[in-house]
């Protein structure tokens, strides 16, 4: 039983959480789920299209449907037309079927100066796609409110007329190549921070006080400039006309005329991803380094071990910690990196979120932007648990 | 045995080697920031060292990209906008965040462990995909393209830091404090005023600190919910990188980098005061 004296000190510190808490919540956590319901939820054809929709549902889908559903069809998209939603829709049944957008937008203009009646034959003479089974399925697909579409269109698989669902043709793979990309590079980015860091953070960790505190500052100074005043940097000195390539061709390794391709690549975006992370990685090794005793090591020794012995087995587990949560940190940072790739990746270099951001911002897809988002937050959430079991409540190597 | 604990036995070509492969390291981490400051005095609208600067001839080094930067309405506006957005957010962010370490400190938190989870949650979320939510949100309920949605999303951006440090100076603190100012007769204002604050003052103005750099430096966010009205220093060097490639980025980047140096030399004086006290 608890005191009501304790009872009060309960309530007053969750209190004292709680204005951020709700904080957190709207400005925050209400937007992921919009998001995320944004990609199973898609009303707009299902409320444009109503009748059409609902006649759909009830078709058996092997044959051209009958005429009742061109007739709501055509009534329905000319109030569309009128109402200009026309565009918004042939969007959405464009992406279940590519070339269907100027068939709707043609054939709801042009149903203004149809004569009332014979829907069916007045519609395939606009466009024969209307003949086609393929033309309806699409109209459903886009019809239904609430979709897996996009989730399976994040994973490249589509759904058949008939239900089933199968990967996509090769040539139309684009997503699970990118996934794979961007975690095969967040995996090489990570090993790469972990070989520059870890010499480095024992370099710190091991040293008197001020020299110590030199060394970090210089680890600190990258972590505290801005992002783009880094990447920057790096165009600055990889582009063609750049420092390196300058370098290389006054000092005669490289010829004026070859030089060599350093950013808008793959090659760019490792260099300048591995520089903005490395401060992640060196920063937790550290603060696990620095609680190792020198003492470890010596008595190794005096037992005989030699020199990588006695690093292997007795230093290298006591760091395993700081190996851990440092590389962690890194993978998930990479895993969503944006804004590094989108500058000096060029076409090559590009990872999943510049994919995100396409889709927001230039197709305007947002329902596959919001999936892919979504299989994005679910990844980064599971190492985050992982990371919060590594390193321990909510500790971040921030400080 | 040597200084640098482990590699102690390991010869002294081993250490060589060792102390120049970090020394290579800490190049490839700082090179590329110094490169920026005398590459933003050039006289020519190149990205590189021309041949007069390289020869020190006082003509190739010229202060024109600053006077450009300065004299651009578009620059003077982005600082205004950072300025602005920047010092809101970290004030309600510093607001925020400080109350709810307060209230994660107190020993009897429930649910301590998952509330901080929460709390923790937009610094571990890829930018982007927060971005993308909050586009949607925003603009339904009106924030799109203000000021107002652009302060709300970094306070949020930037809270979780002002959670963390002053979490972290108040894990050094003794409530017996506490219990003594309310015995002596302080109410629990006049407790956390005279007794916590002071204390916890470098753990709030550190976690400010973080919050407001998190703002100064932010794109991906203003991106997404920015108008032309909201341009910010970020979304101007943006431009400046994809759009219309001018040296001046580079005098922006060089201000940037004395504003880091400046925020960190301040973090760890902070850091070595409350080391100091506590």
């Amino acid at each position: 039983m608890r005191s009501a004296g304790e009872r009060r000190a309960r309530l007053r510190a969750a209190g004292l959480t709680l204005p951020l808490v709700a904080f957190v919540g709207v400005t925050f956590v209400a937007p992921l789920v919009s998001m995320l319901v944004r990609s199973v939820y898609d009303p707009v054809v299902a409320d444009a299209l109503p009748e059409t929709v609902a006649l759909l549902d009830d078709w058996d889908g092997m044959s051209v449907p009958e005429d009742v559903v061109f007739e709501a069809a055509a009534r329905e998209l000319l109030v569309a037309q009128e109402e200009r939603t026309i565009g918004q829709i042939a969007g959405r049944v464009n992406r279940v079927q590519g070339g269907l957008r100027s068939v709707l937008v043609v054939s709801a203009r042009r149903l203004r100066d149809a004569p009332g009646d014979a829907w069916r034959d007045t519609m395939v003479e606009i466009n024969p796609a209307w003949e086609e089974i393929e033309t309806w399925h699409a109209l459903r697909t886009a019809g239904e409110r609430y979709t897996t579409r996009h989730y399976l269109a994040a994973v490249d698989l589509t759904r058949l007329p008939d239900g089933s669902v199968v990967r996509q043709t090769p040539d139309r793979r684009i997503y699970v190549p990118l996934f794979t990309r961007t975690l095969a590079v967040s995996l090489g980015v990570t090993l790469l921070c972990l070989m520059l860091g870890y010499p480095l953070a024992h370099l710190i960790a091991h040293s008197p006080p001020r020299r110590s505190a030199i060394l970090l500052a210089l680890v600190l100074v990258p972590f505290w400039t801005s992002l783009l005043v880094r990447t920057t940097s790096w165009i600055v000195l990889l582009q063609n006309q750049g420092v390196i390539n300058d370098l290389l061709v006054a000092a005669g390794f490289v010829s004026d005329d070859a030089r060599l391709a350093l950013i808008y690549n793959m090659t760019g975006t490792f260099v300048a991803m591995t520089h903005v992370l490395l401060p992640f990685m060196v920063l937790p090794l550290y603060s696990v380094m620095r609680t190792i005793p020198r003492s470890h090591m010596s008595a190794a020794a005096s037992l005989g071990a030699g020199p990588a012995q006695a690093f292997w087995r007795v230093y290298w587990p006591q760091s395993l910690p700081g190996v851990g949560a440092g590389s962690l940190l890194v993978f998930i940072l990479a895993i969503g990196y944006y804004i590094t790739p989108a500058l000096v990746g060029g076409s090559t270099g590009q990872l999943i979120s510049n994919m995100v951001a396409y889709h927001m911002q230039t197709s305007l897809n947002w329902g596959l932007a919001s999936a892919l988002g979504g299989v994005i937050l679910v990844c980064v959430t599971g190492l985050y648990i992982l990371y919060d079991r590594v390193a321990g409540g909510g500790r971040i190597g921030v400080t | 045995m040597a200084e640098a604990g482990g590699i102690g036995g390991i010869g002294r070509l081993g250490r060589v080697a060792y102390l120049g492969y970090c020394v290579g390291v800490l190049v490839f981490l700082i090179a590329p920031i110094l490169v920026i400051l005398p590459l933003s005095f050039n006289a020519e609208p190149y990205f590189t060292f021309t041949e007069g600067m390289l020869r020190f001839d006082p003509e190739a080094w010229s202060l024109r990209w600053y006077r450009e930067v300065v004299t651009d309405d578009a620059w003077t506006g982005a600082l205004a906008n950072s300025l602005v957005i920047g010092t809101a957010a970290t004030a309600l962010a510093t607001l925020l965040g400080t109350l709810a370490a307060l209230g994660l400190s107190s020993p009897h938190m429930p649910a301590r462990r998952l509330v901080m989870g929460f709390l923790i949650s937009p610094l571990v979320t890829p930018v982007i995909i927060a971005a993308a939510g909050m586009f949607f949100f925003y603009t339904r309920l009106g924030l799109g393209q203000t000021h107002l949605g652009l302060i709300l999303a970094h306070a949020v951006l930037g809270a979780p830091f002002v959670v963390i440090t002053v979490t972290a100076t108040l894990a050094g603190y003794n409530r017996n404090m506490t219990r003594a100012a309310a015995s002596l007769g302080a109410g629990p204002v006049r407790t956390f005023r005279s007794v916590q604050l002071p204390l916890i003052a470098p753990g709030v103005i550190s976690g400010a600190l973080f919050a407001f750099a998190t703002s100064f430096d932010e794109v991906v966010v203003v991106l997404f919910l920015a108008g032309v009205e909201q341009r910010t220093i970020p979304r101007q060097m943006w431009a400046g990188i994809r759009e219309n490639i001018s040296p001046a980025i580079l005098a922006v980047a060089a201000f940037l980098i004395v504003f880091a140096l400046c925020l960190l030399w301040t973090v760890a004086w902070l850091r070595k005061r409350s080391s100091a006290s506590g």
